[in-house]
């Protein structure tokens, strides 16, 4: 059922997710989401559901604190800019190990139990994180206000390399490529390509094998005498790394880190990204990224105005209805709308929007090979 | 596996030049290229772009500044009343919009985060296409969607933030203030203070942990303890903690005669509350009755506390009982649309959009080197708070500060301060190195 290598369909699937996601500004024009802050949180946000879906969707492992590593990454990108230099790469591979470092902590400790105990280990060790942040080490964090460039950073490397930046306020750039707008946009979008290619060799490996193996069923695992816990931890410090990197790419693109990057809501925000769109599919999360940040930003910006604009053609008193009624579900009611759309997801597509997907592509297969053998299964895992 | 290996190659290659190719139409098309400024308007109508907070501790002040702010845009548009316009000292605004164009804007939730802050600015600026972004109930969020807009060429317009690191450390030459900052809450308060409580007390102060909480609590301390204060700690306590007792505990212990809270929004409501069912206020330290001061105040957090206010002295912006004209004007024109008198989160936010488009009719462009330029400097009158002017060393306005009191007895439950002071200009002001920082130059968006 699951392959161990790489068949001719994944490589089609990920020939279509490049693609598609470096087109990604040209497709999501039309619907309001083609502009550079948006496509780069449904980079950013994706790589973080990628890896998150690593560790909850192959191991079954959920972890309620994985925004603890995005605002690790963060901090430790922004402050890499303030010391070393503004280049994104040194940037985002520091964040990366940092990200993997606390995993490698967290995951030591709290992998020690399993179920429900794992998850609120891992929330305590996210709002410790949160909370600590936010007080005792404000000196690192600046707290609140978060952590922000300043004209008067050391940043020793580009000082070595004689770059100055005169009066203002430097910007993230990648040998001169401003990281702001497409070129940081496009900078996430490789970043993604890589993460989801990594991602795919691991569900098509031995080792994304055995993390099957452990949420099926890790204890006849143990006692067949395989010792399970490496690879639980193995993927919670994979999946920390790639969070890490979503939370150094954020202030690459925007250079400012805030302690509420690792709150429980941004912990609990993308196991609602990999439910929605599917928890241990590949495309799933990324979808799921998307979908929750499209209606963050684009659901809550309606107002009645908009509102009025597109009820106008219905006469006026049924206007009058329809604004207030729809204006619970947009602007500060746009959290309602999500609620609803997941437990929609959740009641009918238990399998995330990627269960929508298969299913219409099995009855289409269905319809067009005449009701014969049912159709090819979708290559995605259905779990 | 040789051949996979082929293969794979060259999808690489071909998905590398496919993005190439994608993705140059879309570079070269970018508005960023066409226009002499970013978002410079071309059609009949111009974007303001209003960044408040709808959920969090500030959600009431924002709901304010974005009925405003919608006043506002009706009064530059030539419907309604025209509200403060008429009693302006600028006359630039003929009531037709701003440069013939008419103004039209779109919204965006803060959720009092600068990250959402920073987020739902950028979409205003690279997807609406807003030519300034103005709003904000939070000194953090003004800070960092400040910065924002500098970066990417907008003029901001800052709402209700109080810190000095506003237009000071953190000041920006696209970003302006129109409210007061703590320096200047110091100086006002300091003297009533010393009338109303002497000069030999112990302050303890709560803070809010981030930089407004700082900078009010910094400012606090300079001028009480050039009265003969003491400080006997301050304590920080995180933003919308919602229970403060474990807090207010210790105040009782410490030998401190005054509590300063230095809390806004809800976090002051539940603060202060707290305080008083603690019976703080019916205590007797060091031979003395204890008090509570409340640095910066707002009508909605006084009614928000109730009973507890009063007598409770603090500084505001603006209230709404002001006798002035523009004051009444305002009042009179807010009342008629929403049925109750604005705050002044509303007063700043509608003062700022009013200054914003009269600044751009005066500079006869919307470009932000020529807006600012039109605003460093700019005196007026008519707008609440008696003669102002934009500082053009900070961007800061300049101003008489109300020093208020909760209302012994009110009349009905919007009035619920009354003013005990008004400090001049004169007494409030400071120089502009003062609280340091660079303005550093224009920037017009690529």
């Amino acid at each position: 059922m699951h392959p161990t290598s790489i068949t001719k369909k994944d490589l089609l699937l990920f020939a279509v997710f490049t693609a598609a996601v470096l087109a990604g500004p040209i497709i999501l024009k039309p619907i309001g989401a083609g502009y550079p802050d948006l496509l780069q949180k449904f980079a950013i946000y994706g790589i973080f559901a990628l890896g998150f879906n690593i560790l909850f969707g192959l191991t079954g492992y959920l972890s309620f604190g994985h925004a603890a590593f995005l605002g690790v990454g963060s901090y430790t990108a922004v402050w890499t800019f303030k010391l070393l230099s503004m280049n994104p790469v040194p940037a985002i591979i520091f964040a990366t190990l940092m990200g993997g470092l606390f995993s490698a902590l967290i995951g030591y400790v709290s992998l020690r139990r399993s179920g429900i105990y794992f998850s609120i280990l891992t929330l305590a060790f996210a709002q410790m994180c949160y909370n600590m942040a936010y007080s005792v080490l404000t000196p690192i964090t600046n707290g609140e206000t978060g952590l922000q460039l300043a004209q008067s950073d050391p940043r020793a490397l580009d000082v070595a390399f004689g770059r100055d930046y005169g009066a203002v306020l430097p910007s993230s750039d990648l040998f001169g490529l401003e990281m702001t707008g497409y070129p940081g946009f496009y900078f996430c979008a490789v970043m993604l390509i890589i993460c989801f290619y990594i991602t795919l060799r691991i569900f098509r490996s031995p080792f994304g094998m055995m993390l099957r193996a452990v949420k099926s069923n890790q204890n006849r695992l143990n006692y067949t005498g395989v010792n399970t816990r490496p690879y639980a931890l193995t993927a919670f410090i994979i999946s920390g790394m790639f969070a890490g990197l979503a939370g150094g790419l954020l202030a690459v693109t925007d250079p400012l880190a805030g302690a509420e990057r690792m709150q429980w809501t941004a912990s609990g925000e993308v196991v609602l990204m990999t439910i929605l769109g599917g928890a241990g599919t590949l495309l799933g999360p990324v979808i799921g990224a998307g979908a929750i940040k499209y209606f963050e930003n684009i659901f809550s910006a309606f107002n009645k105005g908009i509102l009025n604009n597109i009820f106008d053609f219905l006469p006026d008193f049924l206007q009058q209805v329809a604004v207030s009624v729809s204006s619970m579900f947009v602007g500060e009611g746009w959290h309602l709308t999500l609620g609803a759309l997941f437990m929609v997801i959740v009641i009918f597509l238990p399998g995330g929007l990627m269960e929508g997907v298969s299913r219409i592509s099995n009855l289409l297969s269905r319809r067009r090979s005449d009701g014969g053998s049912g159709g090819t299964p979708h290559p995605e895992p259905a779990e | 596996m040789s051949e996979f290996k082929i293969t794979r190659r060259g999808l690489l290659k071909s998905s590398a030049a496919a993005g190439v190719a994608l993705a140059a139409p879309t570079i070269f098309s970018s508005k960023a290229f066409a226009a002499g400024y970013l978002n410079e308007p071309t059609g009949k109508t111009v974007t303001f772009g209003f960044n408040v907070p709808q959920t969090g501790a500030y959600a009431d002040e924002g709901a304010d500044e974005l009925r405003a702010y919608q006043l506002a845009v009706e009064h530059i548009n030539g419907e309604g009343d025209g509200g403060m316009l008429n009693t302006f000292s600028s006359k630039a605004l003929k009531g037709n919009g701003v440069n013939g164009k008419k103004v039209v804007y779109v919204t965006g939730d803060t959720q009092t985060k600068s990250d959402a802050a920073r987020a739902s600015a950028k979409r205003m600026i690279e997807k609406d296409g807003a030519i300034m972004i103005t709003g904000g109930s939070s000194s953090g969020v003004a800070i960092a969607v400040q910065g924002l807009c500098q970066d990417a060429g907008v003029i901001f317009m800052a709402g209700l933030t109080h810190s000095n690191d506003t237009t000071g450390k953190d000041k920006r030459a696209n970003g302006f203030r129109h409210f007061f900052n703590t320096e200047m809450t110091g100086a006002a308060l300091a003297p009533v203070l010393k009338k109303n409580f002497g000069s030999d007390r112990v302050a303890y102060h709560l803070t809010a942990d981030y930089t407004w909480g700082w900078s009010q609590e910094g400012s606090i301390k300079k001028y009480t303890e050039e009265l003969g204060w003491k400080t006997a700690a301050a304590v920080r306590t995180p933003l919308g903690a919602g229970d403060f007792s474990q807090y207010i505990t210790p105040v009782l212990n410490s030998g401190a005669d005054v509590l300063v809270l230095n809390h806004y929004g809800r976090d002051m409501v539940n603060s202060l509350t707290q305080a008083v069912q603690f019976g703080l206020r019916d205590k007797q330290v060091n031979g003395k009755d204890f008090a509570i001061v409340v640095p910066l105040y707002s009508r909605l957090m006084a009614q928000g506390a109730g009973e507890n206010v009063k007598g409770i002295f603090g500084s505001t912006n603006w209230h709404w009982s002001l006798q002035d004209e523009g004051s009444q004007a305002f009042v009179k024109s807010f009342g008629k649309k929403y049925g109750f008198p604005p705050s002044q989160a509303a007063h700043t936010t509608y003062c700022q959009a009013i200054l914003y488009a009269d600044a751009c009719q005066r500079a006869g462009t919307f470009r932000p080197s020529g807006v600012g330029k039109a605003l460093e400097g700019f005196k007026f009158d008519g707008l609440g708070n008696g003669p102002t002017e934009y500082r053009a060393e900070d961007h800061q306005c300049f101003k008489d500060v109300l020093v208020v009191k909760g209302k012994e007895n009110p009349t009905s439950k919007f009035d619920v301060l009354e003013v005990v002071e008004v400090t001049p200009r004169a007494q409030v002001e400071y120089p502009a190195s003062l609280l340091g920082g660079e303005l550093g130059p224009y920037n017009d968006g690529k």
